[in-house]
């Protein structure tokens, strides 16, 4: 109890240097928690779009893009009549732009794709879809930004399209995207036969090991990854989640740079009174577990704080349409508890100087000069 | 860990002891104890004399085990203190300080300063309670338990730093000029208290003094010059 009291005092000591190391703690928390959730929320929905209604997905082995990936026509009408594919939908992935937009992510499906059947048409009517060549269908946000309604012809790249209906999707990719007829899509992208993936639906889950194994023996060029698998081991997810994780990192490296200072300055200022306790029979360890617990609580409060700030500009996030699908408020008990550990962690790296320095103090030396 | 552990009487026993200690600073250039020998006998009260920078306080320091000499060696209750003995349990059973500045916490409560030995000791904290009531009650400080120490007056600072340095129940206090940043009569009634706290505990009293006055109330009246302790005269 007095030990706590001994830590508390301490910090009370000088309020506003605390609080600054608090703040500084909790910002980079609350960076750290905005970026890797959005960030996760984008992976989530472009994992989404991939496993709309499908298992396995099908790409093109080492692309470090699904939009660079090939998978040729042959395949998929091969892979279409294996027993065990209940059915195979080609996605030709595309970026396209219009006059104030430069980038639209456009999707090359069928009429039969899942995005397609289970997306709520808001306008027009779903069976139209792919009758002729120049149609497209509009994510909601998408039209919204276009300012196209049904029926409209609107400028996207070098052609003008006619809008046949206005979907609703829960992915904010989908709802800010360009559906296109697959033939349409591959002429527009200059990708003639071919698709990036083809979303595989299997009629037995547990079929997928041995039809993993027949993509590999059939098509070496090609790889077949379940949904799980795939966002796991997709380079580029990969290279997001590190993004995420080094950006929220370098905020708790500056934070935790802040505790330092914050803990030393702390020492400094007070090796008479540690002096005191060494006289008083305090070991070297109980000292420099009175600093470690300083900056445990200074990081703790600032963990707490984060995610409070972090929670709060994520509901604020929430609500901005560009953002729509991106933020999901839910805090992740495992995002929660690396973050509270990340928190510590630099807390106590922060005074590992100021502890070691705490621990060197002679009593003798620091009680001599009054 | 409590003070239920039955204490060894040291009265009569030899408690403390220098054989031919000698210590300097800046690389040899300050020579401040050279062949000191000192005894001091369990109960007793011994006061070192001596002006400034004669090494009162550095004998005291290396008694203490807060530093250790140059040469010679420094025994509690026979066991010789060096760097390969256990110098946490010397400081937090053996020994207690009191020095001419209280050197108290002030940010901490009276208690939470007087409890910080036993904290350190690892000692129950309900005993700890009742050991502090029990000396708080004895220096007259009960009703400033709970005082914060700048609100306390010198007199009771000091005090307050007595209680701190016997709440372990040390066989030895070490007080370095323990009265000397007080007013005349409230030294003679911070060096009442200790007299008497230091008799019926049993404690063996080494206080370093410029107080002849004092220091002749002492069982022995040491002096120190030259570097070296010589013996004055012995109190009644």
């Amino acid at each position: 109890m007095i030990f706590l009291t001994l830590i508390m005092t301490n910090l009370r000591r000088h309020r506003i240097r605390s609080l600054i190391s608090v703040a500084g703690i909790a910002f980079s928390v609350a960076a750290m928690l905005t970026v890797v959730t959005i960030l996760q929320g984008a992976i989530g929905m472009f994992s989404g779009i991939l496993s709309s209604d499908s298992e396995i997905i099908v790409f093109e082995r080492n692309v470090s893009d699904l939009f660079f990936s090939n998978v040729p026509a042959a395949a998929l009408d091969e892979i279409a009549g294996w027993p065990m594919v209940l059915h195979a939908d080609p996605v030709l992935f595309g970026i396209v732009s219009s006059a104030d937009h430069p980038i639209i992510t456009c999707f090359g499906v069928t009429a039969a794709d899942a995005r397609i059947r289970n997306a709520t048409w808001v306008q027009g009517d779903r069976l139209t879809f792919a009758q002729h060549a120049d149609d497209v269908a509009l994510g909601e946000r998408a039209a919204e930004f276009l300012g196209a309604k049904l029926d409209d012809h609107v400028p996207i790249g070098h052609g003008v399209f006619h809008v046949i209906g206005i979907l609703k999707t829960s992915n904010g990719f989908e709802d800010g995207g360009v559906f296109m007829p697959l033939s349409s899509a591959q002429g527009f992208f200059h990708k003639e036969a071919t698709s990036s993936v083809i979303t595989i639906k299997l009629r037995n889950k547990e079929d997928a090991g041995s039809f993993k194994t027949m993509v590999k023996e059939k098509f070496p060029n090609l790889v077949g990854l379940e949904d799980a698998e795939f966002t796991r081991s997709y380079s580029q997810f990969k290279i997001l989640k590190a993004t995420a994780w080094a950006v929220g990192g370098c905020g708790l490296v500056l934070g935790g740079l802040g505790v330092a200072n914050t803990m030393i300055m702390s020492v400094f200022t007070r090796i008479r009174e540690i002096a005191i306790l060494r006289v008083n029979g305090f070991s070297h360890l109980q000292v420099a577990a009175m600093i470690f617990g300083e900056s445990a609580v200074v990081s703790l409060m600032g963990a707490v704080f984060g995610l409070l700030t972090g929670t709060c500009l994520l509901l604020i996030l929430k609500q901005v349409p560009a953002l729509h699908g991106y933020v999901d408020v839910s805090l992740h008990p495992i995002v929660m508890m690396i973050v509270i550990v990340l928190a510590l962690a630099t807390g106590i790296a922060g005074a590992l100087y100021p502890a070691a320095y705490a621990m060197r103090i002679r009593a003798v030396e620091a009680l001599r000069f009054e | 860990m409590n003070f239920s552990s039955p204490q060894v009487s040291t009265r009569g026993r030899i408690v403390l002891q220098a054989e031919d200690v000698w210590k300097s600073y800046d690389d040899g250039s300050i020579a401040v104890l050279k062949g000191v020998h000192f005894e001091a006998i369990g109960g007793h009260t011994v006061a070192l004399c001596g002006p400034s920078g004669c090494g009162k306080s550095t004998l005291l320091h290396l008694f203490g085990g807060l530093d250790s000499p140059d040469r010679g060696r420094v025994c509690v209750n026979g066991a010789e203190i060096n760097r390969h003995s256990n110098l946490l349990r010397l400081l937090r059973h053996e020994v207690g300080f009191v020095f001419q500045l209280h050197n108290l916490i002030p940010d901490l409560t009276l208690e939470e300063n007087c409890l910080i030995p036993t904290v350190a000791a690892g000692i129950d904290r309900r005993a700890a309670q009742a050991r502090l009531r029990q000396l708080a009650d004895r220096t007259g400080l009960s009703h400033r338990l709970g005082h914060r120490i700048q609100k306390l007056s010198g007199g009771e600072r000091q005090r307050t730093a007595l209680c701190r340095a016997l709440m372990n129940k040390p066989k030895i206090l070490l007080a370095d000029e323990p009265t000397g940043s007080l007013d005349e009569g409230t030294s003679a009634q911070v060096f009442n208290l200790l007299l008497d706290l230091v008799a019926t505990e049993g404690v063996t009293l080494v206080m370093a003094t410029h107080d002849r006055s004092l220091a002749e109330r002492c069982d022995r009246l040491l002096e120190m010059h030259d570097g070296r302790v010589h013996e004055s005269a012995y109190a009644q």
